[in-house]
């Protein structure tokens, strides 16, 4: 290697002060989003039919009995915050690992039929078994697991393409959907509205019990994806420069989808598909640290926020109180398409 | 195309097409033909009761009422003629995008027109409270018209234009765009979703003559007007700057064209439901043998489209006896892995 | 300078897609500290061949050998610290500013626990001198110019500090006075820090007056290697790209310069005899010296 003479070290100065500067705007960038959390998770406990203030919230949370707010607070809006806290980090986070591996900030799981998996076993299984809770889970997230594996599979040509796995993805995905459309005819109106309300993501189901496996689940893949999206820099140069590198691309990449799936498999067994974080926490996360740094946790935080706020506007702001897949669903698919539009104007890459 | 038909004729005058291929789509046209018929025969013959040739034949000409096995070959003719109708539409449908976007992998369902009618059906029922077939129609159409604007409006913005894999993630962005706009009504109204839940999956069994009639028109039209453009396909297939340079309006054929397409699709989705990768599949199937000419492709389109969905809609209502398999799930079901083939076939870059 | 010279050869080497094979039984030694050039016309192989060296591609028989060891049996890290690649469509990921972009290159030398030190700054302020982009490092890279562009990437290649790189058509899409500028840049650097260079480049005229060493491949097959001026004759330009031409010494360089023969516009003294009488005057003035 050439040696480094002293004069070089000082001229390390003008790469060392943009690095800097780019590396304090993501932190500053992470720092509120962490706040921002924070403070809509805690509007969501004090508000609520029975509003408390926030020194009541905190002596529930810290063990204390209070008359009212220990059941309110307690039992049903505290893991309701926490749950959709995991979800929309693991969301955020799967999502915007599939956007980045193929580079193309469309290419989400729940558009091109990784989520369909999940979704027609939870459905098959709600209207024709009777399935509920935890059983439902598992089913949704091994079903899950399988379905993203056969689309891998057979998209395999001597390698993965990105556009081929998209578009096998998307007829598995619509061919899922006619499974979900069958059981859906099939079944009595209320396993039907059931399995819908299923389908649209709701953390109307989110208590105590299912919070600990979702929580000891996310704790083991979040950091191996973290750990894996290291390699994430190197792959986003197209396969080519990836080798160069050398980061296996194939590998690399099997390694990043499968617990990417894996992640979003596990969320999705515990509050249903939640329309659109996994697609609108990357691009949201990218616009916020604009080519400072690493897009893996920004995405989490924003998936996070999207959840408990998408959820806050269901529960007290409309009319009608809709699960948070439907807020999110209708908010985001105006902007969904507006990213689109302005995706394809420019070319596309995450 | 010319050229490479007649490449392998040394000596064969340009324009002249080459006996094997002539042969080959003769041929084609002829077996077409006769699966259209064994299909509406057999969709008249088979369902949860079996009935015989001369039942059938009777059923048709001189139907006696009070005979159980003519009276079911009777109720099974509407059915059969809008199989017909809708396999041909979304057969020729599905040759006409395919033909206009360059892609070889447009299909109405997946690029979204089937989810845009179906939001427009399901604000048909919640807003105006709309509950037969012809009010449907109406609203389908409007939806898939919408959706499919949309749709190559996003989808071909930036340099490259339209391209396959931009299109096909358009339209999955859009289904998912519109159908959570549809799970929002549905949600908030069980009595819409019990009627839509039905209506979401594509059926040959829900039309009478009547609404048959109906929508003959445009379904008329839409032939007619692809037909008129076939022509001017063959030439925006050699790319927009060929086609100018060969003299066709490359605007007024694809304004044509899509014209005919929604038409057709719109038409087929509004009074069947969403069929999906019939549109898809049945043009390449169609390609093997009557080459990439339209004139040749567009008919057999839509005979291969009439015979296969015939063929999907018995194969339903057999496999599961008495009750049915609804079209639409059989054609996703089928249809999928054959989708997944070709696009395996294909090298990526080129699509 | 490096102590260690690291060493590139190919042995036998059959390389194709899917069913097709490109390159056969290829065998070769690449000069080590030396600028390699490979040449051919279109489908020839050389890209392919390049891919193969660069552990791209899988070699379907032989071996691609780096310092005598076959290259897939090393460690793909391993290997990147010894050999870089300029590939030919490389992606750039959106906003991504220069210095991050050149930094990428230093993936390789970086352990299992990413740490960046003042070091990785030093040298990718180096290779940002050296390709004379310094003043760009904050910008983002999708703004730039293609020729600017091909420079971050090649910034890059630096930063990497391999002693092999590869470059696969680096001038393409380039106008010519960035493809000078390329090339000079990629001299400089086999100069002053002895690394081997390997690319393929399209333009024979470029490929004589620059490389060392020129290899020549023709149906997947080397047809030729060694000096420009040994390899690059009028029976080369005929076999290898299929075209009547004259070859002779670059007034600028001493290296052979390949001047096509078509069928129009060949002047004075190159007209097959007996359609001189015929075709109507297009001489062409008399070419100015080179200023």
């Amino acid at each position: 290697m050439t040696a480094v003479l002293a004069t070089d070290r000082a001229a390390g100065g003008v790469v060392a002060q943009g690095r800097r500067a780019r590396a304090r705007r993501h932190r500053t960038v992470l720092v509120v989003l962490v706040l921002a959390v924070v403070a809509v998770a805690v509007v969501a406990l004090c508000v609520g039919q029975r509003s408390y203030a926030p020194s009541e919230v905190l002596r529930v949370l810290l063990g204390e009995q209070v008359p009212g707010a220990s059941f309110n607070v307690g039992v049903l809006r505290a893991p309701r915050v926490l749950t959709g806290i995991l979800v929309g980090v693991a969301f955020g986070m799967g999502g915007v690992v599939f956007q980045t591996m193929l580079r193309n900030p469309l290419a989400s799981p729940d558009i091109i039929g990784v989520s369909a998996g999940s979704s027609a076993a939870a459905v098959v299984a709600i209207t024709m078994f009777g399935l509920s809770g935890a059983a439902l889970s598992v089913v949704a997230v091994v079903a899950g697991l399988v379905v993203a594996a056969t689309i891998y599979a057979l998209s395999w040509r001597s390698g993965v393409q990105g556009a081929r796995l998209v578009l096998i993805g998307i007829a598995v995905g619509a061919m899922l959907d006619s499974v979900i459309g069958y059981a859906m005819t099939r079944a009595g109106i209320y396993d039907a509205n059931e399995a819908l309300r299923w389908l649209t993501g709701s953390l109307n189901s989110a208590f105590w019990p299912g919070v600990g496996p979702l929580a000891a689940a996310l704790a083991v893949l979040v950091p191996t994806l973290l750990v894996l999206a290291r390699r994430l820099p190197a792959l986003q140069l197209g396969d080519d420069a990836a080798a160069g590198l050398g980061v296996s691309p194939d590998r690399s990449r099997l390694a990043l989808l499968l617990v990417a799936v894996a992640v979003i498999a596990v969320a999705t067994a515990a509050t249903g598909p939640i329309a659109f974080v996994a697609f609108l926490s990357g691009p949201i996360a990218h616009r916020l640290v604009r080519g400072t740094g690493a897009l893996l946790v920004p995405a989490a935080l924003v998936g996070a926020l999207l959840v408990l706020v998408a959820d806050l506007v269901g529960q007290h702001l409309l009319v009608h109180r809709f699960p948070v897949g439907v807020v999110t669903g209708v908010l985001g698919a105006p902007y969904l398409l507006w990213l689109l539009a302005r995706t394809n104007r420019s070319g596309g890459s995450l | 195309m010319t050229l490479t038909a007649t490449a392998g004729t040394p000596g064969a005058p340009l324009g002249v097409r080459p006996a094997s291929l002539r042969r080959r789509r003769v041929l084609g046209m002829a077996a077409c033909v006769v699966a259209v018929l064994l299909a509406a025969v057999a969709s008249l013959a088979f369902g949860a009761r079996v009935v015989g040739w001369s039942d059938v034949v009777a059923g048709v000409l001189h139907p006696d009422t009070s005979d159980i096995a003519q009276a079911a070959v009777r109720s099974r003719v509407a059915r059969t003629l809008l199989g017909l109708l809708v396999g041909a539409a979304l057969g020729v449908g599905g040759a006409v995008l395919q033909g206009l976007t360059r892609n070889p992998l447009a299909d109405p369902a997946l690029l979204g027109i089937s989810s845009g009618a179906s939001l427009a059906v399901v604000l048909g029922i919640m807003l105006l409270g709309m509950s037969t077939l012809t009010q449907y129609v109406w609203m389908a159409f409007l939806g898939a018209a919408l959706a499919s604007i949309l749709v190559y409006a996003i989808g071909s913005l930036g340099r490259e234009g339209a391209t396959p894999l931009k299109l096909a993630l358009a339209g999955a962005a859009t289904t998912a765009a519109l159908g959570s706009g549809v799970s929002m009504v549905l949600l908030s109204r069980t009595d819409v979703l019990d009627t839509f839940r039905f209506w979401q999956v594509g059926s040959l069994g829900r039309a009478s003559f009547a609404e048959i009639a109906q929508v003959l028109p445009f379904l008329a039209v839409g032939a007619v007007l692809a037909v008129g453009c076939a022509r001017g396909m063959d030439a925006i297939a050699l790319g927009d700057d060929v086609a100018v340079g060969l003299g066709q309006r490359v605007g007024l054929i694809r304004a044509v064209g899509g014209a005919a397409a929604v038409l057709l699709c719109g038409t087929a989705v509004a009074v069947a439901g969403p069929i999906g990768f019939v549109g898809l599949v049945i043009p390449h199937l169609a390609r093997t043998f009557t080459g990439p000419s339209h004139r040749w492709l567009l008919p057999a389109s839509a005979a291969l489209g009439a015979a296969l969905l015939l063929a999907a809609d018995v194969v339903g209502r057999v496999v599961a006896r008495p009750q049915e398999i609804e079209v639409g799930i059989v054609t996703a079901v089928l249809g999928a892995p054959v989708f997944i083939a070709i696009i395996r076939r294909h090298k990526v870059a080129a699509l | 300078m490096t102590d260690a010279v690291h060493t590139l050869a190919v042995e036998g080497i059959t390389v194709g897609y899917d069913d097709r094979v490109v390159v056969h039984d290829m065998t070769l030694d690449i000069e080590p500290g030396a600028v390699t050039a490979i040449v051919g016309a279109n489908g020839c192989g050389k890209s392919t061949l390049l891919r193969a060296m660069a552990r791209l591609l899988p070699a379907r028989t032989g071996r691609v050998l780096l310092d005598g060891t076959p290259i897939d049996s090393m460690r793909s890290r391993d290997v990147a610290t010894v050999l870089g690649l300029l590939p030919q469509a490389p992606v750039c990921p959106e906003g991504i500013a220069v210095a991050d972009l050149v930094g990428r290159g230093r993936y390789p030398h970086q352990g299992w626990f990413r740490r960046w030190t003042t070091q990785d700054d030093v040298i990718v302020e180096q290779a940002l001198v050296a390709t004379n982009i310094l003043d760009l490092a904050d910008r983002p890279v999708d703004e730039l110019s293609g020729g600017q562009r091909q420079r971050v990437w090649i910034a890059m290649a630096l930063a990497q500090q391999t002693d092999v790189l590869l470059l696969d058509e680096p001038t393409t899409f380039l106008d010519v006075a960035h493809q000078v500028d390329v090339l000079d840049l990629l001299v400089d650097l086999n100069r002053d820090r002895g690394t081997t260079i390997v690319m393929v480049l399209h333009d024979l005229n470029l490929a004589a007056r620059y490389a060392d060493r020129l290899v020549a491949l023709t149906d997947g097959r080397l047809y030729a290697q060694g000096d420009p001026s040994d390899v690059v004759t009028e029976q080369m330009v005929r076999d290898v790209f299929g075209m009547a031409a004259r070859v002779v010494p670059d007034p600028v360089s001493g290296t052979p310069l390949v001047l096509p023969l078509g069928r129009h516009r060949t002047g004075r003294g190159t007209q097959p005899a007996g359609e001189a009488a015929t075709r109507p005057a297009t001489e062409r003035p008399a070419a100015q010296p080179v200023p």
